[in-house]
């Protein structure tokens, strides 16, 4: 790859010297994204399809036990991926338990990008005392342990419920956590995608073609979005795409701690954390989720460089 | 048809009435200077000049002598730690200590500037169409469709061949030469009566170098601008400019026009510069004769002339007193040097130095006033 990268560079050197005028678009031959690209992009579009289907999915009702075969292993009839201690099955559950993971991890890290990366935006192009401001705010937010300001936001504004009946929690209820978790991690996330934005957003400011911009009578409002945001847009893509893998990991971090999505319903992170008390018992309630967490994590994170190489976001802007 | 946008600034409205006759530019003892943790550095130190409209002024000097800073602070585009003395005034209008919301009505469609790198003051992510409609869009009430076809016509102007297609094409699809005639596109969209052109041909290659340079000047004649060409190449302003101003240092050490600058030059550091041109005539490897030394510290500027240090001339005269922009000889020639290019004195100053071997500064000399190099040869 480094390889042809290079012969690329040297084609538009010669290229250069010998038609000065007019470069024939051969010369910028588009690159391809590679194979594993093309794998990771085809796991998050079938998960994420998965997910979304999972209303007219031919699925048993994850919240209800089949109290008939509790803790059926794995190719089991009925129970492909078996049931749970409550007969509950795993490959409903994990479906029905993407939703709310996947849920969870893109609409808060959304939400993060929405607001860090503004505030870095503003932060990178203004400079002077908005940037000292600004950074001295996410600075404070990043002293914070996020596992500890995550928990500390959700227990504030959604306590747990002590009711223990096991029917599920009236489904209003269930959005109203959801929202708080998305609101908490998404407020968690905000500092990191501001620095980021804030270092890349602050390199591009300072290129001439800004200063072209300036020049032609543009106003700051202008050439903050239209000149700037765009260059730095696959930075924050890169870091957005990272968030969701870090984010999917805390759901679980949540989870263990009971202030992620709440039993009955399922989300990958507590249904790993429902059977730590005994692993053995069923072991394909905690591996499967664990297995569709390690591969989605590993598929974010290998689209994230992509992106970054791709779009030349360097080391030293993060 | 275009229609001026309402903007809030009370400076467009002046345009209306303003006078057609006079200068269109009078740069008076204007200082810039950038307040750094070193010291201030005295970046423009007090420079004069006046433009006509549809005249063209060259400002040369060398690397950091304050040339780029000097059309930096005529059209206001300094950066925060910048202090700003004198005055500047365009169509009559003060505008030598206006802030960047007041200089915004300007910028684009009274003044605009080319820069130096076409590779990096082209925005990479913008179509190129984009970029040229961008100020037209700001700056007047057009349709979006009026706004293309006008930068269709400016591509074509600019002699861009296919420009329909260009207009949906990115910069790094363009060549070094191509983006430098878009950056000109843009500048002109708006129709400024004054262009700054700031080392327009330096980032390019050789070949290209002349075209764009006869382009700059074609469009400027056409549209009956004035200009300002920045550059370090005397060979560039040479039969492309009506007047000179050679800078040294932050401030002009020789102004004069073309002709006359080239004719009967007077500031040995115009001479150097000269000099250090490669021409035809020479033999192949002959060796170019740089200018010695270097241009000294803007924060602490030596007392007396500013190049005495490098000057073949220099005179114990020349470290103590600073000499003043005048025109003795011929009006409208001025210099700064006691001991000048082709006169008596500068010749009895010459031969006073290569006699001694090295002139007051301690700058050693020998025939026919070229300084020795001294280190690194070859």
């Amino acid at each position: 790859m480094l390889e042809s990268a290079e012969t690329q560079v040297d084609a538009e050197k010669i290229a250069a010297t010998v038609a000065i005028e007019d470069l024939g678009d051969e010369v910028y031959e588009k690159r391809g994204l590679g194979v594993l690209a093309w794998i990771g992009i085809g796991w998050l579009v079938f998960i994420i399809g998965i997910a979304l289907l999972a209303p007219v999915l031919p699925l048993k009702n994850p919240m209800i036990g089949d109290y008939l075969h509790p803790n059926a292993s794995v190719f089991s009839p009925g129970h492909i991926l078996g049931s749970d201690a409550s007969g509950r099955d795993v490959l409903s559950r994990v479906i029905w338990g993407a939703r709310a993971s996947l849920l969870l991890a893109i609409c808060s890290v959304a939400l993060g990008t929405l607001i860090g990366g503004f505030l870095g935006l503003l932060a990178g192009f203004r400079g002077r005392a908005t940037d000292s401001v600004l950074s001295g705010f996410t600075n404070i937010l990043l002293a914070f342990p996020q596992l500890v300001l995550a928990l500390t936001l959700v227990s504030v504004f959604a306590p747990l419920r002590t009711a223990s009946n096991g029917n599920a929690p009236p489904a209003h209820e269930w959005g109203h956590r959801l929202l708080v978790v998305i609101l908490a991690v998404g407020i968690v996330s905000v500092p990191i995608l501001a620095r980021i934005t804030r270092a890349s957003a602050l390199s591009w400011t300072q290129r001439e073609f800004v200063m072209a911009a300036r020049a032609q009578g543009a106003a700051d409002k202008r050439v903050m979005f239209r000149e700037v945001l765009p260059n730095v847009l696959p930075a924050m893509l890169s870091i957005a795409l990272l968030g969701v893998a870090i984010v999917l990991v805390l759901e679980g971090a949540l989870a263990v701690f009971g202030v992620s999505i709440q039993e009955p319903n399922p989300s990958w992170g507590n249904m790993i954390f429902s059977q730590l008390s005994d692993l053995s018992a069923s072991p394909a309630v905690w591996i499967v989720p664990s297995i569709l967490i390690f591969v989605t994590v590993l598929a974010l994170n290998y689209l994230g460089d992509v992106v970054r190489s791709r779009f030349d976001v360097r080391e030293s802007v993060l | 048809m275009i229609r001026r946008k309402k903007t809030t600034f009370p400076g467009t409205e002046r345009f209306a009435d303003a006078p057609l006759d006079g200068p269109l530019l009078e740069v008076d003892e204007v200082k810039t200077q950038f307040k750094t943790e070193r010291g201030l550095v005295h970046a423009v130190d007090g420079v004069s000049f006046t433009l006509e409209r549809g005249k063209t002024i060259g400002i040369v000097g060398e690397s950091g002598c304050g040339k780029s800073v000097l059309s930096r602070s005529i059209m206001g585009l300094l950066p925060t730690n910048v202090v700003r003395h004198g005055s500047i005034k365009f169509e009559g209008h003060e505008i030598g200590h206006a802030k960047a919301a007041e200089m915004r009505p300007f910028w684009g469609t009274q003044m605009a500037m080319v820069f130096q790198d076409p590779m990096t003051s082209l925005n990479p992510v913008m179509r190129i169409g984009s970029q040229i409609t961008e100020s037209l869009r700001v700056h007047f009430d057009v349709t979006k469709e009026y706004a293309d076809e006008t930068a269709v016509a400016l591509l074509v102007s600019v002699g861009i061949p296919e420009a329909e297609r260009r207009m949906q094409e990115y910069p790094h699809q363009l060549s070094g030469g191509m983006r430098q005639r878009v950056m000109l596109a843009i500048a002109l969209a708006c129709g400024p009566k004054l262009l700054f052109a700031d080392e327009p041909t330096t980032a390019l290659d050789v070949t290209v170098q002349a075209q764009i340079l006869d382009l700059l000047q074609q469009q400027q004649r056409e549209r009956f601008m004035a200009m300002v060409l920045v550059t370090h190449d005397l060979g560039v302003v040479a039969g492309r400019t009506d007047d000179i101003a050679v800078m040294y240092a932050g401030r002009v050490v020789e102004r004069a026009p073309t002709r006359s600058l080239f004719e009967h030059t007077r500031h040995p550091y115009t001479e150097a510069l000269l000099k250090s041109i490669p021409k035809l005539a020479m033999p192949s490897h002959a060796r170019l004769d740089a200018i010695a030394g270097r241009p000294p510290d803007l924060v602490k500027p030596p007392s007396g002339c500013k190049f005495a240090a490098r000057c073949p001339y220099a005179q114990p005269k020349c470290l103590t007193d600073e000499p003043p922009l005048d025109d003795p000889d011929q009006p409208g020639h001025s210099y700064r040097c006691f001991f000048p290019v082709g006169s008596q004195a500068g010749r009895d100053a010459l031969t006073r130095n290569l006699a001694a071997g090295e002139t007051a500064t301690g700058l050693p000399v020998r025939k026919e006033g070229e300084a020795v190099l001294t280190g690194v040869t070859g």
